[in-house]
């Protein structure tokens, strides 16, 4: 009896059921708290025709971008793109769809797709071209745009230390979207640095409960920095 | 003569308050965090997840899981707090940050911004800026009055993409400082050594002068 056991021991088990044509939603900010060993298993896998949901899309040749590299990414929802030679590319030879999305919408819509809500309103992006087309109503003599809210067929994330029930702690600022695409993952696998057993997280000080997360794996982190800034001693 | 860079976030500075949580763009904005006036505290919001950022570490601190919103690493201050992304818009969104500074291609005399997309251009993406313009109760815009070319940037009304609508009423730029109200920019400083007629000149939008306009004050 597995029971709430979730850890898998294999890469190829952790993403186990990825199709074409499916929808990830990536945790991380930049290729801060990425799930990097998931993403080389979606490469190694050659899944094709996927939709990403992430607020960026790694830069070549890491986390998200050797996605890119066989194209195996047909739409991106993302809100900053800009640190990636062949994701300009693919967009403007028309082989990858991009759909930019103000970064605290794309939050939210995490959040309420995994919360059972099915869209929002926010201010953000009322007369802006992210409006367009969508329906408008006022509150408080205010305009507010709604939003759908976004579920994936596969949730990835990254988390520092997982218990074997899924229960999750991030570190740092490598929490950003972990926590929201955790619960938004139809399939919800998440990639730890520590797996710990069961009663070793204080239960008061952990970010995902485990009831959101379907697969626990341990993971192996390069954990590239983007821009490395220091100062003088 | 026209304010450098540096300069101009001296001037944004001037405008914290002690027991401000601020939201910084990058670019110029950044700066800011560089000319906090002695004796009052402010505490700085990186939309990323981290509220009190500190300064940059030191090589041997530097930490892949400690980033602020521009990817760059970072330090959390004493009495800093760590949080999620959703967590993070809704400080943001909800209108809890007292003061958000950001930079913008243009501003018109409604106070409409673009700040994300020229078209014809690679569009990187808004990032957080469309939430920031949105959410903030107090929001100042700074950039130079015009383009390399002598193009204005203050305008009747943004000729590009908007990021938002009706939200900007501060703009500190090169030349001035100016408000923005009732459908028109209020001159209410000049950059040392500039004349009002120079910032006439270059401000496209409408325009509103007092009889006497004071040097700004470094």
């Amino acid at each position: 009896m597995a029971g709430f056991n979730k850890v898998v021991n294999s890469y190829g088990e952790a993403m186990a059921g990825l199709e074409d044509n499916m929808t990830v939603i990536a945790g991380g900010f930049g290729l801060c708290g990425i799930p990097e060993g998931l993403i080389k298993e979606i490469k190694n896998k050659a899944t094709r025709g996927l939709t990403v949901v992430s607020n960026n899309c790694g830069v070549d040749g890491f986390g998200l971008g050797i996605l890119l590299e066989d194209k195996q990414i047909h739409k991106m929802v993302a809100s900053y793109v800009g640190e990636n030679a062949l994701f300009e590319q693919q967009l403007l030879s028309g082989e990858l769809e991009v759909e930019l999305t103000p970064q605290g919408t794309l939050a939210e819509k995490m959040r309420a797709g995994g919360a059972g809500i099915p869209a929002f309103y926010t201010a953000t992006g009322v007369g802006t071209v992210v409006a367009e087309g969508k329906d408008i109503k006022q509150f408080a003599g205010r305009d507010y745009v709604l939003e759908p809210s976004i579920v994936g067929d596969f949730a990835i994330v990254k988390a520092w230390k997982a218990d074997r029930y899924g229960n999750c702690i991030y570190r740092h600022t490598a929490m950003n979207f972990n926590p929201m695409a955790a619960t938004a993952g139809k399939i919800t696998v998440v990639e730890a640095e520590e797996i710990v057993e069961p009663g070793e997280l204080e239960p008061s000080q952990i970010h995902t409960p485990g009831i959101y997360v379907q697969r626990v794996i341990q993971g192996q982190f390069e954990k590239r920095i983007e821009k490395r800034t220091v100062r003088g001693a | 003569m026209a304010l450098t860079r540096e300069q101009m976030a001296q001037r944004v500075a001037q405008e914290l308050r002690d027991g401000y949580y601020v939201n910084l763009g990058i670019g110029i904005p950044t700066l800011v965090a560089n000319y906090v006036p002695k004796g009052i505290d402010v505490m700085l919001q990186s939309e990323n997840g981290l509220l009190g950022m500190g300064e940059y570490p030191l090589e041997a601190q530097v930490d892949a899981d400690m980033i602020n919103a521009g990817k760059e690493t970072v330090t959390a201050r004493t009495g800093a707090a760590i949080f999620n992304s959703a967590e993070s818009f809704a400080m943001i969104r909800g209108g809890h940050v007292d003061l958000t500074v950001l930079g913008a291609f243009e501003v018109d005399q409604n106070g409409n911004i673009a700040s994300w997309m020229i078209p014809g251009k690679l569009v990187k993406g808004m990032g957080g800026a469309m939430d920031l313009v949105a959410g903030a109760k107090n929001i100042i815009c700074t950039m130079t009055h015009a383009s390399k070319h002598g193009d204005s940037k203050l305008l009747t009304q943004c000729s590009l993409p908007l990021t938002g609508v009706g939200c900007i009423n501060k703009v500190i730029t090169d030349l001035a400082l100016l408000e923005i109200k009732d459908g028109a920019f209020h001159l209410l400083e000049r950059a040392p050594g500039v004349s009002v007629e120079e910032i006439k000149a270059k401000t496209q939008g409408k325009l509103i002068c007092p009889d006497q306009v004071p040097e700004m004050q470094f």
